[in-house]
Parts: C-alpha cells; sequence; structure tokens
C-alpha cells in the first residue's frame, strides 16, 4: 500500500498538535480540499484547523497546488496558512 | 551568479554587497527586512517548509533572471527567533544597468513575501501570540509584476 505523507505548518500544525502524519495513499484522483474534508471529520484539533479551507494552502511534493488539484502519485502533501515570509 | 542562504544565522549586509559590486556591473540594488518594533513586541518567530524553500527561492531567483539581465543575485532569509531590529531578509541584485538592478530587488521581496514558504508568529509582552496574517497589499504588490 502506498503511503501519503502530510506535513502541517504555522497555526494549522498547532491546531492538529504536530508536525505531520503517514497516511493511507488515498489515490490518486483524490483532490486535496476533499482530503482535508476528511481529515476535517477526524473533529478535535483538525476540526478547528480546517474549519475554513479558504484560508488554508497547499504543496503537493514541495510545489504549490490549488486546493482543487487531485493528489496524483504524490508522496508529500503539506497543509498551511497563506505564507508571510520576506 | 546566484547565491542563496536560509538558515538561523545573521548576515553581513556589507559583504554581501561587497560580493555583487565584484561582479563587473554598473549597478546594484538591496533590499533589507527587519523587525519592526512597537506595540509591545517581544520577538517574531520565522518557520519554514525546508524540504521546500530552498529550492522555492531559487525558482523565483530563475524567474528573476528570465526578466532581467541581471549579473548576480544574492537572497539571505532568516528563520527562528528574532528579535525588534534583526534583520530578517536581503536581497542583492547587480547588473550593468541601474534600471534592472532595482527593478528586480522589487520583483524578488514582493515575490518572497508571497509565494516562499515561511512565516512568521509574534509574541507580545502581554503575553499574546499571534501568527502574522497574509496582507492583501503583499498580494497586490506581488500581481504587479503580472
Amino acid at each position: 500500500m502506498e503511503r501519503l505523507e502530510i506535513l502541517y505548518f504555522a497555526w494549522v500544525r498547532e491546531a492538529i498538535g504536530q508536525d505531520g502524519e503517514t497516511i493511507d495513499h488515498p489515490g490518486a484522483e483524490m483532490r486535496v480540499i476533499d482530503l482535508i474534508e476528511q481529515l476535517k471529520a477526524r473533529g478535535g484539533g483538525y476540526a478547528q484547523a480546517f474549519a475554513d479551507p479558504q484560508r488554508l494552502r497547499a504543496a503537493l511534493d514541495q510545489a504549490f497546488v490549488p486546493l482543487t488539484a487531485t493528489v496524483g502519485h504524490a508522496r508529500e502533501l503539506a497543509l498551511f496558512p497563506p505564507v508571510t515570509g520576506g | 551568479m546566484i547565491d542563496i542562504a536560509v538558515g538561523t544565522e545573521d548576515f553581513d549586509a556589507a559583504m554581501l554587497l561587497a560580493e555583487l559590486e565584484g561582479l563587473g556591473g554598473g549597478a546594484v540594488a538591496s533590499f533589507t527586512g527587519i523587525v519592526r518594533g512597537g506595540d509591545g513586541l517581544l520577538s517574531m518567530r520565522l518557520d519554514h517548509y525546508p524540504a521546500m524553500t530552498q529550492a522555492r527561492v531559487h525558482e523565483i531567483v530563475e524567474e528573476a533572471n528570465r526578466r532581467w539581465p541581471l549579473l548576480g543575485v544574492v537572497v539571505r532569509h532568516r528563520v527562528g527567533e528574532l528579535t525588534p531590529g534583526s534583520r530578517i531578509v536581503f536581497v542583492g541584485t547587480a547588473s550593468a544597468h541601474r534600471a534592472a538592478a532595482l527593478e528586480a530587488c522589487a520583483f524578488l521581496i514582493d515575490w518572497l513575501k508571497t509565494s516562499a514558504p515561511f512565516w512568521k508568529k509574534e509574541s507580545f509582552a502581554d503575553g499574546r501570540q499571534n501568527w502574522v496574517e497574509a496582507r492583501a497589499e503583499d498580494d497586490a504588490a506581488k500581481e504587479r509584476w503580472g
């Protein structure tokens, strides 16, 4: 079974209470936004972190993607707020 | 010449400028970002996505290289705990003429603010802590470059 590593940053990480986790790969056709909804359904910190998907951004294998992107064969998904560097 | 570093260490802007001045162009431009004090700010922590940051900054520099005839670009971006007055970021560009150096420098900082995986968290004297929200003005500043 393929696996997908999920990484969390900034307040997403704080709400969930961990840097990341590894899950069974949800399949190439799964959209990031639908995976977020599944995680949100776990409740607790997940529900808090993912309450408003409009506040979230994502990267697949270290490249920014829209939330409507499909996971494809990516090995790493990162979920985080809009960036605030510089 | 492309010289990028992301890390906790401070940097010496004069040394970085000297590096750019030695490239034979007629123009060197730079921007240094400093942690702004006030409102009881004690410190600011910068988190990033280590596996992605260096590559993403490199892509942004490559984009600047496609748009302007640059002789060199230096980027330093600090992460970790920083106090007011500390340097956060440095962008330096060298080119034959000033327009390319100045424009590319502005482009680079606008893009670094809005499309590289860094996040800032502020801590205040009264105990408050908050993650800095992305600003619409920053997005607009990026958008003006098309």
